[in-house]
């Protein structure tokens, strides 16, 4: 599996991910936002948390515009693997990868703790080394990560399987304890909980290490 | 010439911040207040002759999130 990385000015999160995919057999290369470029040969762009450019305007606005993501769109386009946590949902959201958006937190404090998710779909490259309905801890670390989505939107996801995880305990107000969506295709995910940090067992918890594990499982035969 | 964009969450969006300040005037004695949203306003410094098809162009690709936001232009 060749895993890129993308890095945006206020990325954060950036060698956490890379780290994660590299203990999952992955070769990572790190892209900065004004290549305009990915190697051909990528399978997974890696899109971290962190604040890009400053949250100006709105989370993952301005980023959705660098010149990287015109190559990461066009990677999606093609069929290729993308996964957005936190800050990289809240990018893939305002690039249109993925439909709906992040709202300020319905409680308007930012929240760090590690929360509780249920797995809503096995049926996908990030979600497939869990079973359907089991609960895993995964921290969270954010101020927008209220997700919301039109009602139409949220039935297409709900009918078409999209949900990839759930908020046990809903902390910031997000439609329907949304915490994780697929794409049409099924090959991009976004997130706002982040399992690169649990995943070593130093970080206090290995809840994540299954979904690096089985994307380098899917990748490494792609 | 100048633009003036303001930008609001849709109406049915929670807006917190909005509940938060309108909680913030209830404490402060002032009643009747129902409801607040608050929103931003972004200021264009333009090359005359800047098309409003550019404008709206800018809005809607940048300015304004449409999935959650309504925007509406001033000239000034």
């Amino acid at each position: 599996m060749r895993a890129a990385v993308v890095v945006f000015p206020g990325s954060n999160c950036d060698r956490d991910l890379a780290v994660a995919f590299e203990a999952a057999g992955a070769q990572v290369e790190m892209v900065w936002h004004k290549d305009s470029e990915l190697s051909q040969n990528v399978d997974i762009v890696g899109i971290p948390g962190g604040f890009s450019y400053g949250d100006y305007l709105r989370c993952g606005a301005i980023a959705a515009q660098s010149p990287i993501v015109a190559s990461v769109k066009a990677h999606a386009d093609r069929g290729g693997y993308v996964m957005g946590i936190c800050n990289g949902f809240q990018v893939l959201t305002e690039t249109g990868l993925l439909p709906g958006a992040l709202l300020r937190n319905a409680g308007l404090k930012y929240i760090c703790k590690t929360v509780g998710l249920r797995v809503e779909t096995s049926n996908s490259a990030f979600t497939e080394g869990y079973n359907a309905g089991d609960v895993i801890d995964i921290p969270i670390a954010h101020h927008d990560g209220n997700y919301f989505a039109d009602a139409e939107t949220v039935a297409r996801l709900q009918g078409e399987d999209r949900v990839a995880f759930r908020y046990t305990d809903n902390p910031n107000g997000a439609i329907a304890d949304i915490a994780g969506i697929l794409s049409e295709n099924r090959r991009v995910l976004g997130m706002m909980p982040h399992p690169e940090r649990a995943a070593d067992a130093g970080h206090g918890g290995t809840d994540g290490q299954a979904l690096f594990r089985a994307l380098a499982g899917v990748l490494a035969t792609a | 010439m100048k633009a003036r964009v303001h930008v609001m969450l849709k109406n049915g969006v929670l807006d917190p911040q909005g509940e938060a300040v309108r909680h913030a005037l209830g404490a402060l004695g002032f009643d009747g207040v129902n409801g607040v949203r608050q929103g931003k306003v972004i200021e264009l410094d333009l090359a005359d002759g800047t098309s409003e098809a550019d404008i709206t162009s800018m809005c809607e690709k940048l300015l304004a999130n449409t999935v959650i936001e309504s925007y509406s232009v001033e000239m000034v």
